[in-house]
């Protein structure tokens, strides 16, 4: 049987549908936030943690010239480690007949299926390789889908400079290249980036490495000291011509979805915060004035009998009603938008099971937390009014006390009508509902001003990036450096209107005990196709002597212009150098130094070289320029400027687009729900003042805009407050991209700013105009009559 | 005098309130017992303080001095949790202003109590017993003055109260509704022997007490016991 407590407790939901239902959006928002947030990132993180195991990744890499093979097992008697491999990991080059430039490639060895010792591949199509064939690879699965490619097809194939016909084996999987990106690409690329592997007798004999590797991977023992093991290996390398070991955390396509880990780990956090507060301020206001009004109910309930509690459990279940709702809807929206979000991701990141995992008790938690934030705001709400005795519960409140406001205090009291005192005057007497209001649509717009950024911030990347830094049409690599005479070969070219060349070195940075690897950068003198640039595309100078590093780069280091660092270089004759740091550049990815070509190459010795060449090309000339290009044995890439912006844009504009969706669609949800309710209430109080007003003879417009007027204020004071705190965020979780890849360019258009307070101005006049409807019915008579 | 014992006495009680700024003095000083089974009617002018007395005895309320005893209890020491037992088993309330839950019917607002009450009427029998049976389903906003009142009777002896305290149940109503309230109230208090206190501004009213106690600004200034108590269907005024 249904209580009569519980049936009023129905009832009065019912009534104050249009109010619950606000509130639930908000707490569906705030949970469907964490469920999609929280969900995405568990599932990577699971996705990732199985695949790692199974496939027994790797926990440190180092890369060498060439060791011999007899050299793993000393690897493997380094205290701390558990097994070590080694491959033979070279570049390549597919030079398709159906497109236009040679694909990057990147081929490694691999012994038989059965003997895989680390970063095991997961077969998907197709068989193992046969020992000792040098016609057949497998490929990488997310290449052989971008290119249509079945086990059984054959591909051309240039390694070390001889084109051969290989046949496609199999398509696996690899943890290697979960995101697979080509070497100083910004996003992946699997229609032009092919990641592939060949019988180790095969690949060894054609790069002539038989019985030695260039690349050894190891897996630690548990418990064992990354750092130490990677000491040691540094050591053990060195004559090897070992670049430095590096842990997991540096791997590539790792330390890629490191970083969208963390970033989806702050959101999933900050996120569900804002919304609970909300959520939890909403119910404090609105459950404050049902509790106001019940005021006779509530004394007449204990009259009756029922305890405190008993009565205070009744508003708490009201609450709780409606937190259940708002969980309920807001854990099916969290798990649609988990879906999508985890599609979108698996865009990039290449799992062999990665789906959307409900994360039910991260959900259960959240759920419990909003409750426990819902009560926390229900609490004041309701315990004051239950603890009045019943008889002083019984009588009409003391009339609220009024006081004269800023406007008489300002002299403005003649000069302005009533409306606006009592506008004034309810807002001062309320001060921190006015200002927690405030604040709630402040933080919507600032939610707002975070997906305006997200989509300018990567419009400005893209272009810095793509107009600014890459003003070639063709970037041409090569295999290894070459004089910059060969440049004369390129720019007599058919269709090459002009040539520059660029030396880049790889090398490793280091000062006292930090180190980075990266590159530096020779620019020509009078360059035009590739400046140095800052972040927000603003040439930076460049001395005639010393290194301009990232900036980043420079704190990591701990340098400052003036100082000296020490550089391995990792290509050639290697050796170690020491480098005056001419200056510093906030560039936006990366960290490179960056030098005149001049000085580069009196730092390295050498007469000048370039290994990449750009190139400004007539379009009408394009194929002929392909085709010779095809020809030039020295050629390992090819890249259109175009083309790279193309692909950008395809692929990130899906993931912008969907997060600003969401992003829009939950804040709008806070701005309806606090002017909304806030509205509601300033009528539910208001109701005999404006009846009165009405009978006195004003016009509906005249007390529609006392009370509206009052919401306006608190909107009209949320708008410069929202800009501010959406730049406050876009500051905080722009700095939780990591530094050492991206420098997000803080960046927020006119046109975002505008949309975040558009979308709050329509929100809350759609609020008014429903809370406006109800004005326009009062009832006059009706309300006069009954008491406050 | 009767010979039953005091149900409930009341010794020295004062009640002062804030009302935003002001003190106000509701009571003064005020010694009144109420006996099993008794009608009593007190009168006085609006704001005499009546309707805190009113409130003291039911336990709403608790005076700023003096003691309250409900046979054995002391209601002046005991804490929210008693007073809430107190009302609960003891005592039904009826107020001018009915204070019903709108949100409910009829029969829902009696059920409040029917349902924490230890040895309840139904609900069916307690509307009928105020002769509104057929309108159990209507919601208080369907239903006159006259009906909400007798709802509100039904909802305070539907726990077959040891008191029953009235504060101007006829003071929303016109003459011909507050007679036939009158005559409910009367029936209760003679059918079930509840002991019943009628507050009013209306002197006639007193007519149908055992004892009429008067209250001036905060201060019992008389009591009268009657011969003979006058049918509620007799009053006039």
């Amino acid at each position: 049987m249904v209580r009569a407590l519980d049936r009023k407790l129905f009832r009065d939901l019912w009534r104050l549908k249009g109010q619950m239902l606000t509130i639930a959006l908000v707490v569906a928002a705030g949970i469907a936030a964490f469920v999609t947030l929280r969900g995405t990132y568990t599932s990577i993180q699971e996705a990732r943690a199985t695949y790692y195991e199974r496939q027994r990744f790797a926990d440190v890499f180092a890369r060498v010239e060439r060791a011999p093979r007899s050299l793993l097992s000393r690897v493997e008697r380094i205290p701390g480690v558990s097994r070590a491999d080694g491959r033979v990991v070279e570049p390549a080059m597919v030079p398709l007949a159906d497109v236009s430039e040679p694909l990057r490639a990147q081929i490694s060895s691999a012994g038989p299926e059965e003997l895989q010792v680390l970063s095991r591949l997961h077969l998907r199509d197709g068989r193992w390789l046969e020992p000792g064939r040098s016609d057949e690879v497998l490929v990488l699965e997310s290449f052989a889908t971008a290119r249509k490619l079945r086990p059984g097809d054959r591909l051309p194939l240039v390694l070390n400079g001889k084109k051969r016909d290989v046949r496609v084996a199999g398509v696996a999987m690899s943890p290697e290249y979960v995101f697979a990106i080509a070497a100083g690409d910004i996003s992946p690329d699997p229609e032009r980036f092919a990641v592939m592997w060949m019988s180790e007798e095969a690949l060894s004999a054609t790069f002539r490495m038989e019985g030695a590797f260039n690349m050894v991977s190891v897996q630690l023992q548990p418990g064992a000291s990354e750092p130490a093991v990677i000491d040691a290996l540094d050591r053990l390398l060195e004559p090897y011509g070992g670049t430095g070991a590096y842990g997991i955390g540096w791997q590539p396509s790792n330390r890629a979805i490191d970083g969208e880990l963390a970033q989806l780990q702050s959101f999933s956090t900050v996120l569900p915060v804002i919304f609970l507060l909300v959520a939890s301020l909403l119910v404090n206001v609105v459950l404050s004035r049902l509790v106001h009004l019940q005021r006779p109910e509530i004394a007449t309930l204990k009259a009756l009998g029922y305890s405190d509690l008993e009565v205070g459990l009744h508003f708490f279940q009201l609450v709780i009603v409606i937190l259940m709702l708002g969980a309920g809807v807001g854990v099916a929206v969290g798990g649609y938008f988990g879906d999508v979000m985890v599609d979108l991701y698996a865009v990039y990141f290449k799992f062999p099971n990665l789906e959307f995992r409900f994360d039910g008790a991260s959900a259960s938690a959240a759920v419990v937390v909003s409750v426990l934030a819902a009560l926390v705001g229900a609490f004041s709400a309701v315990s004051s009014v239950v603890r009045l005795p019943p008889a002083e519960a019984m009588r009409p409140p003391a009339p609220a006390r009024y006081r004269r406001s800023i406007v008489d205090l300002l002299g403005l009291g003649r000069a302005v009508g009533p409306s606006l005192h009592m506008i004034v005057r309810e807002l001062q007497r309320r001060p921190l509902r006015t200002v927690f209001s405030s604040l709630a649509i402040a933080v919507s717009i600032g939610l707002m001003v975070i997906g305006g950024w997200y989509y300018d911030s990567i419009r400005d990347l893209v272009h810095t990036q793509f107009h600014e830094v890459m003003r070639e049409d063709v970037a041409v690599a090569f295999i290894e450096a070459r004089p910059a005479r060969a440049l004369s070969d390129l720019g007599h070219a058919p269709g090459v209107l002009a040539a520059e060349g660029i030396r880049v070195v790889p090398v490793r940075f280091r000062s006292g005990h930090a180190h980075r690897d990266g590159a530096i950068f020779g620019y020509p003198e009078r360059g035009q196709l590739r400046q140095l640039r800052d972040r927000y595309a603003r040439l930076a100078p460049l001395p005639p002597d010393g290194v301009v590093l990232t900036e980043v780069l420079a704190q990591i280091l701990g340098v400052r212009p003036g100082d000296s660092i020490e550089v391995e270089i990792h290509e050639g004759q290697r050796g170690k150098r020491r480098l005056i740091v001419a200056g510093t550049v906030d560039d936006a990815m990366g960290l490179q130094g960056h030098m005149t070509a001049e000085a580069l190459a009196s730092f390295m010795n050498e007469t000048p070289k370039v290994n990449l060449a750009l190139l400004r090309i007539d379009p009408a000339s394009s194929e002929t320029l392909d085709a010779r290009l095809k020809d030039m044995p020295y050629v390992a890439s090819v890249t259109r400027r175009a083309d790279l912006l193309a692909r950008f844009e395809s692929q990130s504009a899906n993931m912008i687009t969907t997060m600003a969706a969401i992003i829009l669609l939950f804040a709008a949800t806070i701005t309806v729900g606090v002017v909304y309710n806030n509205a509601r209430v300033a009528l539910s109080i208001r109701a005999r003042d404006l009846a009165s007003l009405r009978v006195l003879g004003f016009t509906r417009g005249e007390i529609s805009a006392i009370l509206l007027g009052e919401m306006g204020l608190q909107v009209l004071f949320a708008l410069p407050l929202g800009l501010v705190f959406g730049r406050w965020l876009v500051v905080g979780i722009a700095s939780t991209v990591d530094p050492e890849q991206w420098r997000m360019p803080i960046v927020i258009t006119d046109r975002s700013y505008a949309i975040a307070l558009s979308v709050a101005l329509i929100a809350s006049v759609l609020s008014a105009l429903l809370v406006r409807r109800r004005l326009d019915k009062l009832d006059l008579i009706g309300v006069l009559k009954t008491r406050e | 005098m009767p010979v039953d014992p005091a149900v409930l006495e009341g010794r020295a009680l004062t009640k002062v309130y804030r009302m935003g700024d002001v003190d106000v003095h509701a009571l003064r000083g005020v010694d009144l017992s109420l006996y099993a089974g008794e009608l009593i009617v007190l009168l006085g002018a609006s704001g005499s303080g009546k309707s805190t007395l009113l409130n003291i005895l039911g336990g709403l309320d608790i005076p700023t001095t003096g003691t309250v005893v409900y046979r054995d209890h002391d209601l002046t020491s005991a804490t929210a949790r008693e007073l809430t037992r107190y009302r609960r088993e003891h005592v039904g309330f009826v107020f001018q202003f009915y204070n019903l839950i709108p949100s409910l019917t009829a029969r829902e607002n009696v059920a409040l109590v029917t349902e924490i009450a230890d040895d309840p009427l139904s609900p069916e029998e307690a509307l009928g017993l105020v002769g509104l049976g057929e309108r159990m389903d209507h919601f208080p906003a369907q239903l006159s003055g006259g009906e909400q009142q007798r709802i509100a009777i039904a909802r305070a002896v539907a726990k077959r109260p040891d008191l029953l305290l009235c504060d101007e149940p006829t003071g929303a109503l016109d003459y011909q509704t507050g007679i036939v309230v009158l005559e409910v109230i009367e029936a209760v208090n003679r059918e079930l022997g509840t002991t019943t206190a009628v507050i009013t501004h209306n002197a006639p009213v007193a007519a149908m007490a055992d004892r009429v106690v008067t209250l001036h600004d905060g201060r019992l200034t008389g009591e009268v016991r009657n011969e003979r108590r006058v049918a509620a269907k007799e009053l006039r005024w």
